[in-house]
């Protein structure tokens, strides 16, 4: 697919292109907590817009992951709207508030938590949360007793009058989600937020998300762990080339863009069958998109016997080795070696050989899969196929494709 | 209470039944006075760092040169009532200049532990404004400090009581074109040879500021009398000379004043300019 071609689901009713009417007197809760329309950011001196036309929302209370790969243009929309990024055309609404037009008063509204540490090294912990508070003007009292709250709620207050130069990364980021809720923001915009921690950190982290969640809080979540945001995550965007690719719930994506299912066969070919022939003979079914070799197949393509059993492992015996050696470069000797398998006159020769050979894993081709109808009403005619050519299944898993799959067949495989 | 609970000030904007209504008003006074207390806390936190950096040249040039260089013959006798004003100057303008722009370099750099202020409820502008307030407050303080230390090491007070309402005046407008001027190199030059082209910048303003000469003087040498009229601490150094020892040669306090007023409008403008440039992108 197309690095930055349009899916349907983007114009579909997910995608909430349409601008919708912003918040009378831009109270909280009465529109869309985030929204960008048209949105341009050309930096100067580039020759393309960071930010392409993008419209996007995202509704009050959901967990919102936004997904694209170095240079989608992601940070680039959270900067643009939590201020700090300057739009070169469009709107950026944030819980009904013009970010262009009313940076000061947006601010109100939202906080954001950077992936890299930017607590004030000046201050201890509690200082850097009291102060914020301060900068957002929530009263004394009540800013003394959120801190000693968040403190304890993210494990934090041994260390709430120490250095914060001296903390962990796992310690920073929770201190600085800590911060970002000081002064109870409508959104949280967080990037990253569990990037290179350790597992007791991200599940705090996640944890807190879920409980933003359920308080209404709105949050927006940039990351690259799709497990994560698959997890968190209510509806997810994914962007590239500051354009918006796909926009829906992680489980219609999946199930939108790569089939319904894959179905994982590891199969031990019939005499003479090869890797290829065999594939060919399962996307033929009906219910089967595409599918392809995953290991076996791939190492030794080609003619039937190239990609035939046991070739690896018979290589254990002198004997054979030739024989494989000679395989290699001509087919028709791939061919025979495969039949010789089941030819009496072999029989001890075979037999001679590790027991691996004839059972074990090298003999074995894996296949995936990819299908558009349920993954049992495949797996009977998938089985009839192999038995009608003499393979034998040894192992079968029905897999879902992840969010992994989808983000990789939209923004392409290339490193950026 | 919830800062999204402020109650929206009401608009009796004729257009503002077309136009959306505008947001409730954010607490931007409440948001300026505590990014203000920040600035001043982590000032006076670190308060015998920040005297031992404004005190330490200064008190030794003024030793050098009015003690260890007039007892050797080299310098006049009357040579202090030249040297302290224009330390005081010196100590004020540098002062400020350095703790503004010192800690942006560090902050807008590598820390980048000012954007939780540049969050704050407040225009972009007035985080700028409260460091160079506190920058001035700092240069104040080291005026005030050196001047009695000053006094000590060279073992006469120039001026007296009736010379501070005149020093006050030129000592927040030196310290505030030293903040502003802080701020624009700090924002302006590029972080990655910063400390390079800082002191390209600053040392040429210490040295060429008349801290050690009255301006008046240079009459001999013309061109150099040009240069020192093209930086913005001559008129401190002059003023305050004017203020502490008008006997001295100096330029006249008007005009003194007229310039770094200008200065203090035109640097500020640059500053502000370069900071929301950096802080917004």
């Amino acid at each position: 697919m197309s690095s930055t071609g349009t899916h349907p689901l983007v114009d579909g009713p997910g995608a909430a292109a349409a601008p919708a009417a912003p918040a009378p007197g831009g109270q909280p809760g009465s529109g869309p907590a985030v929204e960008v329309v048209d949105l341009v950011k050309r930096y100067p001196g580039q020759d393309r817009n960071a930010i392409d036309s993008l419209s996007f929302a995202v509704r009050p209370g959901e967990v919102f992951g936004l997904l694209g790969p170095n240079g989608a243009g992601k940070s680039t929309t959270v900067g643009v709207l939590t201020t700090t990024i300057r739009a070169s055309s469009g709107t950026a609404r944030v819980d009904g508030v013009d970010v262009v037009r009313h940076p000061v008063a947006a601010r109100t509204r939202f906080a954001v938590v950077p992936q890299y540490n930017n607590l004030d090294r000046a201050l201890t912990p509690r200082q850097n949360l009291l102060s914020h508070a301060a900068y957002h003007g929530v009263p004394r009292a009540e800013r003394r007793r959120r801190a000693d709250r968040l403190l304890t709620e993210f494990g934090l207050d041994k260390q709430a009058d120490s250095r914060v130069d001296f903390f962990s990364g796992g310690m920073s980021q929770r201190l600085m989600i800590a911060r970002a809720l000081m002064h109870d923001p409508r959104v949280v915009f967080l990037d990253e937020p569990t990037n290179g921690l350790e597992p007791q950190a991200r599940l705090l982290i996640r944890t807190r998300i879920r409980q933003l969640r359920e308080r209404g809080v709105t949050v927006v979540l940039t990351s690259h762990e799709m497990t994560e945001v698959a997890e968190l995550a209510d509806r997810v965007a994914i962007v590239d080339h500051g354009r918006l690719l796909t926009l829906d719930t992680p489980a219609n994506l999946v199930r939108g863009v790569a089939g319904r299912a894959v179905l994982d066969l590891a199969v031990r070919p019939g005499p003479g069958d090869g890797a290829t022939d065999l594939l060919a003979a399962l996307t033929a079914l009906d219910g089967v998109r595409t599918g392809e070799v995953t290991t076996g197949g791939a190492a030794a393509p080609g003619p039937a016997g190239r990609g035939g059993p046991g070739l690896a492992g018979l290589a254990a015996d002198p004997r054979i080795a030739a024989r494989i050696a000679a395989a290699r470069s001509d087919p028709r000797k791939a061919a025979k070696l495969a039949a010789a398998r089941n030819d009496p006159r072999f029989a001890a020769l075979f037999a001679a050989a590790p027991a691996a050979t004839a059972d074990g894993p090298a003999g074995e081709i894996r296949l995936r899969l990819h299908l558009d109808a349920d993954p049992a009403a495949v797996l009977g005619p998938a089985l009839t196929v192999l038995t009608g050519r003499a393979a034998r299944l040894t192992d079968v898993h029905i897999g879902k494709p992840g969010l992994e799959d989808i983000f990789l067949s939209l923004t392409g495989k290339e490193i950026r | 209470m919830s800062l999204a609970e402020v109650t929206p000030v009401p608009s009796s904007d004729a257009t503002a039944a077309s136009a959306p209504p505008a947001p409730p008003r954010p607490p931007v006074a409440r948001a300026f006075g505590a990014i203000l207390w920040r600035d001043l806390f982590v000032a006076g936190k670190d308060i015998w760092f920040v005297l031992a950096q404004v005190l330490m040249t200064p008190l030794f040039m003024l030793f050098i040169f009015t003690q260890v260089l007039t007892m050797q013959g080299i310098v006049g006798v009357g040579f202090a009532d030249i040297l302290l004003p224009g330390t005081v100057a010196l100590a004020t303008f540098t002062t400020a200049l350095q703790s503004v722009a010192v800690p942006l370099v560090k902050e807008f750099g590598f820390t980048r532990e000012i954007e939780d202020r540049l969050l704050s409820p407040l225009p972009t502008a007035l985080v700028a404004v409260g460091k160079l307030m506190v920058a001035t407050l700092r240069g104040l303080f080291a005026a005030v400090v050196v001047y009695p230390l000053g006094a000590l090491v060279v073992g006469s007070a120039p001026g007296g009581w009736s010379a501070l309402p005149l020093s006050l005046v030129v000592v927040l407008l030196a310290g505030w074109v030293g903040a502003a001027l802080g701020m624009t190199l700090a924002t302006v030059l590029p972080l990655q040879r910063i400390q390079a082209t800082f002191s390209l910048f600053v040392t040429p303003i210490i040295w060429t500021g008349c801290v050690h000469y009255p301006w008046q003087r240079l009459a001999e040498m013309p061109w150099f009398q040009v240069a020192t009229a093209a930086n913005p601490m001559t008129y401190a150094a002059e003023a305050l000379r004017a203020a502490m020892a008008p006997h001295v040669t100096h330029l006249p306090i008007g005009l003194c004043l007229l310039v770094l007023s200008g200065v203090a409008a035109a640097a500020t403008a640059a500053a502000l300019r370069a900071f929301a440039r950096r802080a917004v992108r």
